[in-house]
């Protein structure tokens, strides 16, 4: 540890407890209460990463949450690896693994450092402007490019640590634990508000808590003694809760907030398992006092960005609250008061400051006089032009500035120093402000956007609302938090503040240079290597809006949405248009205002929680006898039961001749079932079904086609009347929720007069179906007492009847095509129902099939599926099912579409059967069909919708739709594929047993 | 995220209610009677206005009550709900 850098005064730094880490591949010590960036800054390492685009060697800029620069990788190779994390907000613990990113093969030696010599030829735009063109060479340039570009490496392996949500409900809101923000939660938590203080900071106090300077005093203390009063005092409040380590990431509307809260990411790692790390807080707050301070302002020059180069507040903090110096000859560059504060930290431990650049001509404050009682030069009216030190500063120029500031005039004089700090003003944090609708207002005379217009229950105070001084900050912190709360008592009697500052600036977006633009590089945005020549350039090609330049330059777009340069951006923008600030917009600051892990994001829901499973009755037979499922919508089902070696062909083509030949059994439980009942329920069907409902007889069975208002098929199912009074209608497996939703928004808002009442029963009931020839065999082993016979119970009828004594409804209704049952038991004796069916079926060969075989069997008898050959933009007609179109009945939902002008198109696409010429050619599902492909463009005429290989019909069949294809019989078409065109020929969609044999067939 | 007062269960947050488009249009009682420019304003035509909007919502993940709403689409201020059938208590 290089020991001159290091000064023990500092109480947040425990000294008696030393911490080694990594920094790449080289172990270094701090101490605990270090941050990455503080120690490493004690350590004398100023370069930690390489830019964006020039990848231009970058060291540690800033103290906190606005880094630009110093972003680096975690525990790289790990799986608890995090990249784009800010060294100056990491705490370090012992075995702390840190590097570099954006660099290769080295920090030191990066090989993109070939672009900062190739500069003149990146300009803004230039990545849209070369590598668009050709379009076929992108995919050439895109593995050079994103190998050296890229920011960090994503990890590899599952992230083993545990992320929770949290809801809290508050009172009041502090974002900010700062002087201001400890002032509100005070008086919020002593008026009886239940109060939340939240701060990113893993201390109380903001920058206040670390001022020892005489320049600053509250009631006759020096500040820092004063507050550490006030945090004492407000720990021991029981209406107030404070969250250290928590930032709040976004401001919604309706005074909705999201805040991280880290719980463990500054333990080693071995002390951090079984914790949650971190906890993504939803926070409803009545009220919200924002007090998110402000951030120092960069100035913008010539080669402002190289490792050494610091914000002057940084600087002041990495000494008086890490005793850590940034440099041993120092130099501040500022156009304001603030970096005399710095100037009077750094006097005070004897560290030398070489010199101090103050833009302003005139500088009368105590705290100035005092630096220059100091025997420290003072260069008023000059501005640095340049800088200079591959890797570190080593030495600036300084020319005087003209008077009206915007060019330099006389001799070039050039200054050594290992450090400089700049400071250009100060910028409200009002990103979370903007985020909750908030509007903003400029403030000419420091050039700063303040809160206007409140959007929610909320305020602002302290220098995120634009105060600056001590006196105004504690004023005005008072007087408005009174009146927000509407409270008498203050509990401030009387606050007395000296303040050594003086508010004077001279404000100059781009600082001159004695070069041209074009020769500077003087970066507005860091991060992505964004300066002030391509802000320039953009607005010469005609960009004006900020949202546009910004895109174009990439200003603003890095992780860190350009927190240092935005407003430099907006001055040069409106300095370059001479418009006034603020014109052409002010750039949206988005959630989260500090990047978010992915765990943050997603809590507890990961894992077999990510997407929830439905799992029928059954499905543990189904795992237990080797099936593969398919996820239809949220649930699994059964796809096919591959027997030994087969594939899914083999095991389809088995299923479905088998389905056929003797019995097949399906598990039908995740079809929808909504329970209707009421007086008016036949009514409601008429009316929501295209066909007529009311004269079903109790116990029978109907299908029904349902549409949407515009005519188009949207569900489809069989509905069974089981009283006078009662119906269970059946929907499609994905389709069950949304006809539910459709079917109450109708019962609700067209028909309250209806007396109808529906219930999802979907879960309620297991659902088997057995089909086959042998069918009803096996169905009056599982139920002796049920008369099968046709008289008794024919096709589309029901019947209530017991197994084992439990009730169940039958009903004999068929997808397949074979004479079939369904019986509905509730849900929990689905399994051993099951169980019985497969056992009365053994000497019939009874087979499991699973949806494929469902999908095949129906294809052969030419049954749609909703979803599969209907896409929401065919009507019952282009599916050639006019037959249950009623004619006679009034309306129904859809009815009115079905002759509009567009709807009666001759040429509309309609379902249709395709057939191979070669019965062995099976055809690609999605396929596209066309009549003529010599002429060019080819006409698209449609799409197959089904196709399969029917181990019954021993040939290909597909369903598809094709433009006017009802009247294509017979014709042929093409479907071309990559290495070939399949001829297909125009057929009805019924492949198989069209006269209904197989259904009626006497068993 | 809306804090919507559902006029069946009060208080819930926006995430257990679905929109529904806008409110007060009603299916004609005779639709075969329209003509096709009739019946297309009825399906089609639909406002989305920078403004006071009346709206249609679902408390789906709730009660499953369909009601309407009146909110300020520029700010997201709901300015009252009120149940299906009943007159908007704002202008
Ligand atoms: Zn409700």
């Amino acid at each position: 540890m290089s020991n001159n850098l290091r000064f023990k005064t500092s109480k947040f730094i425990d000294e008696t407890y030393r911490v080694s880490f990594k920094f790449n591949n080289k172990t270094y010590f701090g101490f605990k209460g270090d941050t990455l960036a503080s120690a490493l800054l004690a350590n004398g390492i100023h370069l930690v990463g390489r830019s964006f685009k020039y990848h231009r060697p970058r060291g540690i800029m800033t103290s906190g949450s606005e880094e630009p620069n110093a972003i680096i990788q975690l525990h790289d190779n790990s799986s608890r690896t995090e990249p784009n994390v800010r060294a100056t907000e990491v705490e370090i613990y012992e075995g702390l693994v840190a590097s570099s990113q954006n660099c290769w093969p080295s920090v030191n030696f990066d090989i993109g450092g070939i672009n900062n010599l190739l500069s003149p030829v990146l300009p803004a735009g230039f990545y849209y402007k070369t590598f668009m063109w050709p379009a076929s060479f992108w995919e050439k340039y895109e593995y050079f490019i994103r190998k050296s570009a890229g920011l960090g490496k994503s990890p590899k392996v599952a992230d083993p640590d545990i992320y929770e949500h949290k809801y809290i409900h508050c009172d009041v809101l502090v974002i900010g634990a700062g002087i201001s923000g400890i002032m509100a939660a005070k008086m919020a938590a002593k008026n009886g508000f239940k109060t939340l203080l939240v701060d990113e900071k893993s201390y109380l106090g903001g920058s206040s808590i670390y001022d020892n300077s005489e320049f600053s005093k509250i009631n006759n203390q020096i500040t820092s003694s004063w507050l550490e009063k006030e945090i004492n005092e407000i720990s021991k409040l029981e209406n107030l809760e404070i969250k250290i380590r928590t930032s709040v990431a976004a401001f919604h509307g309706y005074n909705f907030l999201l805040a991280r809260e880290n719980l463990t990411d500054h333990l080693p790692i071995n002390q951090r398992e079984n914790k949650v790390r971190q906890r993504l807080l939803k926070i409803r707050a009545k009220k919200v006092i924002t007090a998110t301070g402000s951030i120092e302002r960069p100035l913008i020059f010539d080669n402002n960005d190289r490792p050494g180069i610091l914000l002057s507040s940084a600087i002041k903090k990495y000494i008086d609250l890490y005793g850590v110096a940034c440099g041993e000859n120092n130099i501040l560059f500022t156009n304001n008061d603030t970096a005399y504060e710095t100037a009077m930290s750094l006097i005070q431990r004897g560290i030398k400051i070489n010199a101090i650049i103050d833009n302003r001509e005139q500088i009368d404050s105590k705290i100035s006089y005092e630096v220059e009682k100091n025997n420290i030069e003072i260069y008023k009216g000059y501005t640095v032009v340049d800088t200079y030190g591959y890797k570190k500063i080593n030495k600036v120029s300084i020319m005087k500035l003209s008077k009206d500031g915007q060019t330099v005039i006389g001799d070039k004089t050039k200054l050594n120093c290992d450090c400089l700090g700049v400071s250009g003003g100060w910028t409200p944090a009002v990103h979370l402000f903007t985020q909750s609708g908030g509007k903003l207002k400029f403030r000419e005379e420091d050039q700063v956007f303040i809160p206007s217009v409140y959007p929610s229950d909320q305020i602002s105070v302290g220098s995120c609302n634009g105060d600056f001084v001590l006196e105004e900050i504690i004023r005005n912190t008072l007087s408005s938090i009174k009146k927000f709360l509407d409270i008498d008592n203050s509990e401030y009697k009387t606050v007395e503040t000296i303040s050594g500052l003086n508010q004077s600036k001279r404000n100059i977006w781009l600082l001159p240079s004695d070069k041209s633009i074009g020769k500077t590089k003087s970066f507005v945005d860091y991060q992505n290597d964004a300066t002030a020549k391509d802000i320039k350039l953009a607005l010469r090609e005609g960009f004006r809006s900020i949202e546009h330049v910004k895109r174009y330059t990439t200003t603003g777009m890095g992780t860190d949405q350009g927190k240092l340069g935005n407003m430099h951006a907006l001055g040069i923008i409106s300095e370059t248009a001479g418009t006034k600030m603020g014109e052409h917009g002010t750039t949206t600051f988005r959630p989260p205002y500090t990047p978010l892990t992915f765990g943050t994001i997603v809590g507890r829901n990961v894992g077999e929680f990510f997407d929830i499973f439905r799992r029928t009755p059954i499905h543990d037979w189904h795992v237990a006898n080797n099936a593969e499922f398919e996820n239809v919508g949220q649930w699994k089902r059964a796809w096919y039961y591959p027997k030994d070696n087969e594939n899914m062909h083999q095991a389809v083509q088995r299923e479905s001749k088998a389905a056929r030949d003797s019995a097949g059994i399906l598990d039908a439980s995740t079809l929808g079932k909504i329970d209707i009942q009421g007086t008016d329920a036949s009514e409601f069907l008429n009316r929501v079904y295209t066909n007529a409902w009311s004269k079903l007889a109790v116990g029978k069975c109907r299908y029904g086609l349902m549409l949407n208002e515009d005519g188009m098929v949207y569900d489809d199912g069989v509905t069974t009347r089981l009283g006078e009074n009662h119906y269970i209608m059946t929907t499609t497996t994905g389709g069950a929720a949304n006809v539910l939703g459709k079917l109450e928004d109708y019962l609700q808002t067209e028909w309250p007069e209806l007396d109808v009442y529906l219930s999802s029963v979907t879960d309620h009931y297991a659902t088997i179906s057995v089909c086959g020839p042998n069918s009803k065999k096996i169905v009056s082993k599982v139920i002796p007492d049920l008369d099968l016979s046709d008289e008794k119970f024919p096709h589309m009828s029901f019947k209530n009847a017991k197994i084992d004594n439990i009730k169940c409804r039958v009903m004999r209704i068929s997808f397949t095509g074979e004479h079939s049952y369904e019986i509905n038991i509730q849900a929990n004796f689905g399994k051993s129902v099951w169980e019985k069916c497969m056992e009365a079926g053994k000497d019939f060969n009874i087979t499991p099939y699973g949806t494929e075989t469902m999908h095949l069997l129906r294809a052969e008898k030419g049954f749609i599926i909703v979803g599969q050959d209907t896409d929401a933009t065919l009507t019952p007609i282009d599916l050639q099912m006019d037959w249950i179109v009623s004619k006679k009945k009034y309306d129904f939902i859809g009815k009115r579409s079905l002759y509009r002008s567009d709807t009666i198109r001759e040429d509309r696409k309609q379902l249709v059967g395709l057939l191979t010429e070669n019965p062995e050619e099976v055809l690609e599902e999605g396929a596209q069909i066309v009549a003529d492909i010599k002429k060019s463009p080819i006409e698209m005429l449609g799409h197959v919708t089904s196709s399969y290989y029917s181990p019954n019909l021993r040939k290909s069949i597909a369903l598809g739709v094709v433009k006017g294809g009802k009247n294509m019989l017979g014709q042929k078409l093409i479907i071309p594929m990559e290495n070939k065109n399949i001829i297909v020929t125009v057929a009805d969609p019924v492949f198989l047993d069209k006269e209904g044999e197989r259904l009626n067939a006497k068993l | 995220m809306f804090l919507i007062n559902c006029p069946f269960c009060g208080e819930r947050e926006q995430s257990e209610f679905k929109a529904g488009g806008e409110a007060h249009i009603v299916r004609p009682k005779q639709p075969t009677e329209l003509s096709d420019d009739e019946w297309a304003e009825y399906l089609f035509m639909r406002k989305n206005i920078k403004g006071v909007q009346f709206e249609r919502w679902n408390h789906v993940h709730g009660c499953r009550k369909w009601f309407n709403m009146v909110r300020d689409t520029s700010n997201d201020q709901i300015k009252a709900v009120y149940k299906m059938g009943e007159k908007p208590p704002v202008k």
